[in-house]
């Protein structure tokens, strides 16, 4: 087994930013391994140029399976083209950032090799000749340093773990690739998909989140938080929870799966502080926490927590704040 | 219709968080429960057989200790109808794949229609094993769910991902897991914990599935654990009660901050 190779997920026509951050960060890796890195992309319809591309974030060679089966960006079909390039390319390591589509296909390739699998890496270090990932446990009060038994390992790395840069503008050979695709991996058919309406206001812009989670009880419970939001001149932003349940606009969330924000100041209300949504607000300034429950895993990293019923203080911080306004 | 629900027995969220120095792992003794998000798939299966399949036949599966059958008992009481527990000290210290690869040897035995998850283990924060089982037993697989029904042998699931919400739709036997949104796990009546107990429990151990000891546990893991260090931490956290004038004195340190003017 030699080499390493990338999983970069094309969306919306582009290979996806944390795609990118990964890349870099494997080529970093493997020129410490003495690894080449190879950039495996599925999909249909795929550019050779824009492929090559990826040559300038370390990809030494860009491997495309372009392919009908591979439009829908459902993980299975993705796991059967890994799979095939794994044949050829006999890789000890595959990495790939933390998207639904690459989390699923890595899971599925993990199982057809039996490959050990981490998820979550938030470092990549070379260590005695292999690679040593660093995976955050027991709600990241822990850095667990995991390596691989088995001949090839598989990494998912942690949303926004590795940022990339724009680029050296280079490129890389281009080379395509049939894969081999199984009954069962083209079974889950994409029947429908509603785009992500971005109509809302722009939360990555704003100075002030306002977040709401389920602990808000219900979608009215959301009109608290729009009127403590605009006291502060900010936005509205909420979790995978509500918006799955309808209660608020994709546009809204934050997280692994949402956007990524930075604001000044980060209010989470009613929000338990699940690892996917502290990766989209961990950047915030200052991160404010109002829960009723002590132990939620939102006060390990909050600069202030209230532990403390929702209905009754965030009411209040409106009124506070808009006596000052 | 047979539907399984893989379940996980997890250490209390609100108990203190350690990882045990000498074997590198979770220390999963004292209070445990049901894994939090796996009563979502309960609930998902319960409404399944209230409403398309009344004539579904739920089975709880897990991997864990024989200390587990309390948890598994708290699924039973839920909503399911017999439970099979893979009771194996070979199986300790299991990895994604090793705990992964005993899902699938207790499932395959079982020809379900269904197999349900939960989006996410509430001690690891792993969402993979879906993905794991799925293909060890050559099935299709949905993940993360937001909705599911299930009309003439196929699930269609409104699912979200990076761009919006996606519509799939796949024939039964498959795997799914599902969202903690997709409802509200109802909590189960007394009769029904007191009844728990007296469901059918199988308990199996690798050799009753045909598992090679030397593929899981801590022996066939593919991952390994060499150490532990310290992440960079936030900094100071400050966490009052509220008595009423929480709100003056966040108010008060955001001032302080300079955050608000
Ligand atoms: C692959 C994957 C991707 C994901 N992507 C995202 C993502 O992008 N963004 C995201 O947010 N999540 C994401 N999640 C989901 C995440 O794991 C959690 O399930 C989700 O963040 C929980 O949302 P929540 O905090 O609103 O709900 P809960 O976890 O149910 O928390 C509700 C909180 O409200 C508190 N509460 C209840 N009532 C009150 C009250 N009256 N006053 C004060 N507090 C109260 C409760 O104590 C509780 O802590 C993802 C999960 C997976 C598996």
């Amino acid at each position: 087994m030699a080499g390493i190779a990338v999983l970069c997920e094309v969306q919306g026509g582009e290979i996806a930013k944390g795609s990118l951050g990964v890349l870099e960060e494997a080529a970093r890796l493997g020129a410490a391994l003495g690894e080449p890195v190879e950039a495996i992309v599925c999909g249909s319809g795929l550019d050779d140029a824009a492929m090559g591309a990826l040559g300038g974030f370390g990809a030494s060679k860009v491997r495309v399976a372009d392919d009908a089966a591979l439009a829908s960006g459902i993980a299975q079909p993705v796991v059967d083209a890994c799979a095939s390039a794994q044949e050829s390319g006999q890789y000890r390591y595959w990495l790939a950032g933390a998207s639904i589509m690459s989390a699923d296909a890595m899971a599925g390739l993990a199982a057809r090799l039996g490959a050990g699998i981490v998820i979550d890496a938030v470092e990549l270090h070379a260590e005695g000749g292999a690679l040593v990932t660093r995976r955050s446990g027991l709600g990241d009060s822990v850095l667990a340093h995991c390596g691989f038994t088995t001949p090839v390992g598989v990494v998912v790395t942690r949303s926004n773990a590795f940022a990339a840069t724009e680029g050296n503008g280079g490129s890389a050979p281009v080379e395509r690739f049939s894969p081999t695709f199984k009954a069962y991996s083209q079974a889950v058919q994409l029947v429908g998909h509603e785009d992500a309406e971005d109509s809302g206001p722009d939360i990555g812009a704003a100075e002030v989140l306002v977040a709401g989670g389920r602990g808000l009880g219900d979608a009215a419970g959301f009109a608290a938080i729009e009127e403590c939001a605009s006291a502060f001149g900010g936005a509205v932003a909420a979790t995978r929870a509500v918006v799955d349940a309808g209660w608020y606009p994709y546009s809204a969330q934050v997280g692994q799966t949402g956007k990524t924000v930075t604001p000044k100041l980060y209010i989470a209300c009613g929000i338990s502080g699940a690892i996917q949504h502290k990766v989209g607000m961990q950047g915030s300034g200052t991160i404010v926490a109002i829960n009723k429950d002590k132990n939620a895993p939102i006060f390990d990293y909050a600069d202030f927590g209230i532990v403390g019923d929702l209905n009754t203080i965030v009411p209040k911080l409106t009124e506070l704040i808009k006596a000052r306004g | 219709m047979r539907i399984a629900i893989c379940v996980k027995e997890v250490p209390d969220p609100t108990a203190e968080k350690r990882i045990d120095a000498g074997t590198n792992r979770l220390v999963r003794s004292g209070e445990n429960t049901l894994n939090p998000y796996d009563r979502h798939a309960i609930e998902a299966a319960v409404q399944i057989k209230e409403g398309p399949a009344p004539d579904a036949e739920i089975t709880i599966v897990t991997v864990g200790p024989e200390s587990a059958n309390r948890s598994v008992d708290r699924a039973l009481a839920q909503g399911g109808d017999q439970s099979v527990h893979i009771a194996d000290e070979a199986a300790a210290g299991s990895d994604l794949l090793g705990t992964a690869r005993i899902l699938a040897a207790a499932l395959k035995r079982g020809n379900y229609d269904l197999i349900l998850l939960g989006q996410q283990a509430a001690d690891s924060e792993s969402y993979v094993m879906a993905g794991l089982v799925a293909e060890l037993l050559e099935l299709p697989c949905v993940t993360q769910a937001a909705s599911i029904e299930l009309a003439d042998g196929a699930v269609t699931v409104k699912r979200q991902v990076e761009t919006g919400y996606d519509t799939v739709k796949a024939a039964t036997p498959c795997v799914v897991s599902v969202s903690d949104a997709i409802n509200d796990p109802r909590y189960p009546p007394l009769p029904a914990i007191m009844g728990a107990k007296r469901k059918p429990h199988e308990v199996l151990s690798l050799a009753d599935l045909g598992v090679d000891a030397s593929t899981v546990g801590a022996a066939g893991a593919g991952t390994t654990v060499g150490g532990l260090s310290k992440p960079e931490g936030r900094g100071d956290t400050i966490v009052i009660e509220d008595d009423g004038s929480a709100a003056d004195q966040l108010v008060a340190f955001l001032l302080e901050k300079k955050v608000v003017a």
